[in-house]
């Protein structure tokens, strides 16, 4: 009994705002306060690192090419090492902060996967506008994560950070395994449903 | 520092540090308030609301309830701990 992909998708979007909600907290209350409950400080990380785990099982359930399937694959990989030095840094096994920068190259990687595993034009149905749309904010808000790394007192960039996972969680909820985007629905998509 | 600077400062550090309160509070209520307001401009959307012949996940994964659900959990479950914090803050 597997779900729809689409489903799928809004099950990752709903983790996805979990990720922003959380770090939207710890960039108003700041970094001191966040840091006060040690419990705290494993949140988002464990999220993402979960995220990662679960992103396996799609991988192998879900994928129609080899594309798709080392996109979901590359996801999997950078959601789990990212979310795992992140809980590095926080249980204190890992001192320099430098470690970071595996988020930054996770959003980067996550991009140019969206990017290269999505082979229709922008406005062929409203997943390849979202893959497209995706790829390019992921590739934009890298900077978010990078900034984060050599600045992570920012509130700038920790917002920044937390606002594209709630950006992304957006986009995931907008997806439909067939759907007209802007009007738009090429004929060789197939026939829309709901 | 002359006193009348200090308690500038004092007050304007309150100011922000009630900001903060306020904005952390507004998180939870906020995100669950985005997922009913799309409930109703969406309600095709809730599938519990037309049931008949939806499937088991059509019907588990309800995208306007969960990002209710995820508003929830944040308020009861995040919130009050980061409150007292930020409080603690406030009268150290």
């Amino acid at each position: 009994m597997m779900p729809p992909p689409e489903n799928v998708h809004w099950l990752f979007a709903t983790a996805f705002l979990g990720l922003g909600l959380f770090l939207l907290a710890e960039a108003i209350a700041g970094p001191d306060i966040w840091r006060k409950r040690g419990w705290r400080l494993y949140l988002w990380p464990s999220l993402c690192f979960g995220m990662g785990l679960f992103m396996w099982p799609v991988m192998v359930f879900f994928t129609s090419s080899t594309i798709h399937m080392l996109a979901h694959g590359a996801w999997a990989q950078v959601l789990m090492l990212a979310g795992a030095v992140e809980l590095g840094l926080a249980r204190g096994k890992l001192h320099n902060p430098i470690w970071r920068i595996t988020m930054f190259i996770a959003f980067f990687v996550s991009g140019l996967a969206f990017l290269a595993h999505e082979q229709n034009p922008w406005l062929f149905q409203r997943s390849a506008f979202l893959h497209h749309l995706l790829g390019w904010t992921f590739l934009g808000a890298s900077i978010f994560p990078l900034a984060r790394t050599f600045r992570p007192r920012s509130a700038v960039f920790a917002s920044g950070f937390a606002l594209a996972f709630v950006a992304v969680a957006v986009m995931l909820y907008c997806d439909r395994d067939i759907a007209p985007v802007f009007g738009h629905l090429s004929p060789l998509a197939g026939v829309p449903h709901r | 520092m002359s006193t009348q600077l200090a308690t500038e400062v004092q007050t304007g550090e309150r100011r922000r540090r009630l900001a903060r309160r306020v904005a952390v509070s507004l998180l939870g209520p906020l995100t669950a308030g985005v997922g009913v307001v799309w409930a109703l401009a969406q309600p095709y959307r809730v599938t519990l609301l037309h049931p008949h012949g939806q499937g088991f996940w059509n019907l588990a994964v309800e995208p306007p309830l969960l990002v209710v659900l995820v508003g929830v959990l944040f308020q009861l479950l995040i919130l009050p701990a980061l409150l007292e914090d930020l409080a603690e803050e406030s009268d150290s």
